[in-house]
């Protein structure tokens, strides 16, 4: 009884911290993504502090908005805050609908000439700052938010033009699903988005994702690289790859408190 | 020692408290005439889903009855005078009644708007005796608010009211004999009314002559309750209505205020105030209304509306926008006609909280993180709001509507979160059981329009009572990026002629071609449509008749398209 009683406040003192202490370092510096797109950033989320452009498509309207949307759904109903800035055309519902906690998520659609400023603050309050990248931005500036990012632990996304990042996502390729001629409606979009970057996100990496999905976002395995057993169709093989745990394994699973208890 | 947990206390059954009953007759008439001016005097009904709740004196005398039908009234009476049941409006109008009865006794309780309740004791022994007490207050409601009401003093607040519709004072311990000979029917629960008559009991003696344990075994928790009231056992305590406290924080100024940077150091210690006065009651205001009264007696007033979370810096930077707003006076560049600059300083400043919350919720968790992030992000909306103005922070709120950009309403940072429009938000996607991982591509082929079905799914899974279902809205997936200005474009088709949509939902010919603005013209490889929508035909100046298109262009982009009018735009981009 005694040493179950040891081993039960020991886990209790894992779990519990003063309200004071900083984040230790590990799970609370990652914030979650969506299992599908865990493969394109070199620690599996979010890690606060680093800064994760996403590069605007070349033809203009490619799928970057749906992917910054995705990047922020999981993060954001696991309790993070977040704003926009600089995005006046920002879908709301389609932001709903990929599951953003709208009331935690706060709107500048105008900056104005004040954009560092602005940005600067909002990188002070909230965890993930998404802001469109005017013109003629200097480096200096952008190098200087990233660093105030670094420091507060926010997760800075660029959306646009942006040296020095640490990872840069950029969608390649998207082709809607659904629509006919003169008849059925968009139902999906396969979206192929590639990341390259510094350090441990050096090598580039790729990944098809549905960018919104029937469902959830799924996995589409690509033809050659994908486990052998992957077939061409996507949605046999999306219950496949979903069966892999993508959730990071590192952390194990939380001592249960029940172990005190009348042995 | 089990002597202490007994419910009723030692004594056993407490005497009911003697206690005194204020009705006022056919009150939702004479609220309606308070508050609408309807004359009582005249034959008024007042009718609640066809059914007539209360009626005038000389609509009674018509025959109009409680419970009749609208047209059966109207037939008894031609004149008859029709309102609507307002029970906001019948409390409203008892409001003054009650502060009435509250400059004579202490501790009144509003039983429903029309009646009020006070211990009798009281007011009997310091006016002297409970009939001449009665008799003040009567005088005293009839002269402060000219109505007319009755007093009736028993032993409980169910025999009071009774005696109350009587004018009549029961002595003491004569309560039981005073309710032993009204019908049943006087406890207002016609049900068992009904049952007890068909069973042979008539009288409320009658019914209080049964044994308490067979009363409860046949007619249950509710019947055992009536059972205690017919036996004049009323026991409850009266719930005394506490008075609302005074709130408001007050700064009146010798030299009058006409800078802005004086105004707001006059806020912020008015703020400091408010916030320390409301944190003394455990309270939160959502609506703060701000008055300031200028040198020549000029008032202004506006009431800003808060999501709770009001900080005492939070307050002073309202009210220093707001005399900002007031001192600057008309600011150029801006839309709609600000009113003038007031003529003299402001010579006193009032704090109004307006709706008070419990502020618990709003307290941080006790570890420290439910609060924490959240106020670290409004503080940093409120400096972003501080660099651009309170409208450039905004967040959504979803409501309903047909196309994305109604369905959004666009909040400033710290304003209630309320939609423009009622109805149930659009659907999460994970949430739609229409498209399931397996399930096959619902309606595409078979529904012309799939917005329809997409709808009506969605009130089958949160078809939510009062919300208006939208039909005719855009299915999901919603558009990632919503264009604040259509732009305007071009469609024509394999043969180069302007594509048209007629009054009858027809197209001219596939599109196949599509230019936005001036650009260059790009490939339509997919579309679909036409779906109409219909909005607001019977208002002429709001209506909107349009038809919606999804295109797929044939660089991999998707498009949102209306035609209106025969003008092509597009709406939103499936980015």
């Amino acid at each position: 009884m005694a040493g179950r009683m040891v081993i039960g406040s020991a886990a209790l003192a894992g779990l519990v911290r003063p309200a004071s202490a900083p984040d230790p370092a590990g799970a609370h510096r990652v914030l979650p993504v969506t299992p599908e797109l865990t493969g394109l950033l070199p620690s599996r989320g979010l890690r606060r502090g680093s800064t994760i452009a996403v590069a605007a498509g070349q033809p203009r309207h490619s799928g970057a908005t749906s992917l910054i949307l995705a990047l922020l759904a999981e993060a954001s109903r696991a309790g993070s805050w977040c704003a926009v800035a600089g995005v006046p055309t920002f879908g709301a519902v389609a932001a709903a609908e990929l599951g953003i906690a709208l009331d935690r998520l706060a709107l500048v659609p105008h900056p104005g000439p004040d954009w560092a400023t602005v940005v600067a603050a909002l990188i002070d309050g909230v965890d993930v700052v998404v802001t469109a990248v005017p013109a003629g931005v200097s480096a200096p500036v952008a190098s200087r938010l990233a660093a105030r990012a670094r420091q507060r632990g926010t997760v800075l996304v660029p959306y646009g033009r942006w040296d020095g990042a640490d990872v840069t996502l950029q969608v390649t390729r998207g082709a809607w699903q659904g629509l006919g001629t003169g008849r059925g409606r968009l139902r999906r979009r396969e979206v192929t988005v590639s990341a390259r970057g510094r350090g441990a996100a050096a090598r580039p990496r790729e990944a098809t994702v549905w960018l919104p999905g029937d469902a959830l976002t799924r996995v589409v395995p690509r033809p050659v690289p994908g486990p052998p057993a992957a077939s061409v169709t996507g949605r046999s093989a999306a219950g496949l790859l979903r069966a892999v745990p993508a959730a990071p394994a590192a952390e194990p699973p939380p001592p249960a408190l029940t172990l005190v208890g009348p042995a | 020692m089990t002597a202490g947990f007994r419910p009723e206390g030692a004594g056993g059954h407490a005497a009911p408290v003697r206690t005194l009953v204020l009705w006022c007759p056919d009150w939702p008439v004479i609220a309606a005439e308070i508050a609408d001016g309807v004359p009582a005097t005249d034959p008024v009904a007042v009718l609640h889903a066809n059914r007539v709740v209360a009626c005038s004196e000389q609509a009674r005398a018509e025959g109009v009855r409680r419970g009749l039908r609208r047209r059966e009234a109207q037939g008894r009476c031609p004149r008859l005078t029709v309102v609507d049941h307002d029970p906001a409006r019948d409390a409203r109008a008892f409001e003054p009644v009650v502060a009435a009865v509250e400059e004579l006794v202490a501790g009144v309780e509003v039983v429903r708007p029309g009646a009020c309740a006070v211990a009798a004791r009281g007011p009997g022994r310091y006016l002297g005796g409970e009939e001449a007490a009665a008799e003040r207050i009567v005088e005293h409601v009839a002269q402060a608010c000219a109505v007319e009401s009755q007093i009736g003093i028993a032993d409980g607040v169910f025999a009071a009211g009774l005696a109350a519709r009587s004018g009549r004072v029961v002595p003491p311990g004569g309560t039981p004999g005073f309710l032993a000979d009204l019908p049943v029917e006087a406890l207002g629960r016609p049900a068992l009314a009904d049952l007890l008559r068909r069973l042979g009991v008539r009288t409320l003696g009658g019914f209080a002559a049964l044994p308490p344990g067979d009363v409860l075994a046949r007619f249950g928790f509710d019947g055992a309750l009536a059972h205690r009231l017919a036996a004049g056992r009323d026991h409850r305590p009266l719930a005394v209505r506490q008075p609302p406290a005074d709130l408001a924080v007050t700064a009146d100024q010798d030299e009058p205020l006409d800078r802005v940077d004086a105004a707001a150091f006059v806020a912020r210690a008015l703020a400091e105030r408010l916030h320390e006065h409301l944190a003394a009651y455990g309270l939160a205001c959502t609506r703060l209304g701000i008055e300031a009264v200028t040198a020549h007696g000029q008032e202004l007033h506006r009431v800003w509306r808060h999501d709770g979370l009001l900080t005492a810096a939070a307050i002073a930077d309202r009210v220093r926008w707001q005399l900002d707003g007031w001192l600057s006076g008309g600011r150029p560049g801006r839309a709609g006609a600000r009113p003038p600059r007031p003529t003299a300083g402001i010579i006193r400043l009032r704090l109004v909280p307006d709706g008070v919350i419990a502020q618990g919720a709003l307290q941080p968790g006790l570890w420290g993180e439910a609060g924490e992030e959240r106020e670290r992000a409004h503080r940093a909306l409120s400096r972003v709001q501080g660099v651009l103005g309170p409208e450039a922070v905004v967040t959504a709120v979803l409501g309903g509507g047909r196309s994305p950009a109604d369905q959004v309403r666009l909040v400033p940072w710290g304003d209630e979160r309320l939609p423009t429009r009622p109805g149930p938000p659009p659907l999460p996607a994970h949430a739609d059981p229409l498209s399931g991982p397996d399930a096959p591509p619902a309606g595409p082929a078979r529904s012309r329009r799939p917005g329809r079905v997409a709808a009506r799914a969605a009130d089958r899974i949160d078809g939510r009572a009062g919300e208006p279902p939208w039909p005719g809205r855009l299915p999901p997936p919603a558009p990632a990026v919503v264009l604040p200005e259509p732009l305007a474009a071009t469609v024509h088709d394999a043969a180069g002629e302007p594509v048209v949509v007629s009054a009858r939902l027809a197209v001219s010919a596939p599109p196949a071609w599509l230019a936005v603005g001036t650009g260059q013209p790009a490939r339509i490889t997919g579309w679909t449509g036409p779906w109409p929508v219909d909005e607001r035909w019977w208002a002429p100046a709001e209506a909107r008749r349009r038809a919606r298109f999804q295109v797929c262009l044939a660089d991999g982009s998707a498009l949102l398209l209306a035609v209106e009018g025969g003008r092509w735009l597009v709406e939103a981009v499936y980015d």
